[in-house]
């Protein structure tokens, strides 16, 4: 089972809601966490996670020999992300542009250009507890966070409950990381602001057939839209976290707060117990 | 000789645009005849590299100096390679950047004038 916890932007409790629905599984069942936000991977500070190990991931960019490059600038006019540039007497590549697609050598008739590995990130992997703690993490400046979730979620096992932090937005490493995933769990505030962002959240989803369903963080600010809007809708509002001082305090000092108050395990549990129902709604017990 | 100006409008009175990758248009002059052409700019829209596909849309029309108001990096390694040399300290109309420039009055940046890097995707 796969859920991707995500939030029209940033800043709406997106991770606290992750890392605490993982923590709260994570006693009866096994449990993978993909911190997917890999510009701004802060799940880790909640979680703590040990032991941990990297490996790169690699894009291949391209390398041209000017003995034999022509000049035809066939490679500049491919490159849908203007990575090349060809004058006259030079070609000029950024590497910082290029996205990996390598349209650029199989449209290049003079054999010009060849490949290298340029390292664009990492992946780590570490433990919490019974938890499998991986986090993707994208060199300063680098503009692609795709193939990094991409190289992250191939560790994800059909087996397991994989619960993904996506970045916020609606923009390509979202909609990656929303990828394959049986349930997308979306986080936000109940106000207009809030509202607006959701409402592209759930189109998302929706475009992608993957069920939704909101969690309303720092409930009691705002008004009513959030919820009037679900019920419009038909979109099930599984939670609603109030805002509490001591859950806010908590979450400033890196605590989730289900490790301090245990109604709110029972809670995390009954919210995955309601998305497997909305997954799989033949099934009489859940079943992992 | 080919002058280059970023521009908000496609005409000499329109303003200069101080963005060089994603100006709305560039006027292509022949400052002794004041003969110009328009043409609208192609990588405006770029989700990125608009400064290197910019680059690339001058070097193609042959042109030789560029009046602007910033270049970032990518840009200013390009129009470099491109042997295009970059004019600021303009403002105003595309015809007043022209006197000024004709003057003598704007200075030749020989390094990028902002950090650029506004149109990145990721
Ligand atoms: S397509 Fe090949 S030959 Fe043509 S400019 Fe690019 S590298 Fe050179
Ligand atoms: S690999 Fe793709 S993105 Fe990179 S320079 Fe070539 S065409 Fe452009």
């Amino acid at each position: 089972m796969q859920i991707t916890v995500s939030a029209g932007k940033g800043g709406t409790g997106k991770t606290t809601v992750a890392v605490n629905l993982a923590l709260a599984l994570s006693e009866s069942h096994s449990v993978e966490f993909l911190d997917c936000d890999v510009e701004e991977p802060d799940a880790g500070i909640f979680l703590k996670p040990e032991n941990e190990n990297s490996e790169p991931v690699t894009i291949e960019i391209p390398e041209i020999s000017e003995d034999v490059c022509t000049y035809c600038g066939d490679c500049s006019e491919a490159c849908e992300f203007n990575a090349i540039a060809t004058f006259s007497e030079n070609v000029l590549v950024y590497p910082e542009l290029c996205h990996g697609c390598g349209l650029c050598s199989r449209v290049c008739t003079a054999d010009a250009i060849s490949e290298r590995s340029k390292i664009i990130g990492e992946v780590r992997r570490g433990s919490t507890g019974s938890i499998d703690f991986y986090e993707g993490d994208l060199t300063i400046g680098e503009p692609m966070a795709t193939p990094i979730i991409r190289d992250m979620k191939k560790k994800v096992t059909e087996e397991n409950i994989s619960i993904l932090d996506s970045p916020p937005g609606t923009a390509c490493p979202v909609i990656e990381s929303l990828h394959g995933s049986d349930f997308a769990l979306l986080v936000t505030e109940p106000t207009p602001f809030g509202l607006h962002d959701l409402r592209l959240s759930v189109k998302v989803a929706r475009e992608m057939n993957i069920p939704v369903g909101v969690v309303i963080n720092r409930y009691g600010i705002g008004d009513k839209s959030v919820e009037d809007y679900c019920e419009d809708e038909g979109v099930p509002v599984l939670m609603k976290i109030p805002n509490d001082r001591k859950i806010a305090e908590l979450y400033s000092n890196g605590v989730p707060f289900v490790n301090k108050f245990d109604n709110w395990k029972g809670r995390f549990n009954q919210l995955f117990e309601e998305i497997t129902r909305i997954v799989n709604p033949r099934a009489k017990s859940v079943e992992v | 000789m080919n002058l280059a100006i970023s521009a908000t409008g496609d005409d000499l009175e329109s303003k200069l645009d101080r963005r060089f990758g994603r100006c709305s248009y560039f006027i292509i002059l022949d400052p002794d005849t004041m003969e110009f052409e328009t043409i609208q700019n192609a990588s405006r829209g770029a989700s990125s590299g608009a400064g290197v596909k910019a680059a690339q849309i001058l070097a193609d029309s042959e042109v030789d100096n560029l009046i602007t108001g910033n270049v970032g990096p990518n840009a200013y390694n390009a129009l470099t390679a491109a042997g295009i040399e970059i004019f600021t300290g303009a403002s105003g109309t595309v015809k007043e950047a022209i006197a000024k420039y004709k003057e003598g009055e704007l200075s030749r940046t020989n390094e990028p004038t902002t950090a650029g890097g506004t149109g990145k995707s990721r």
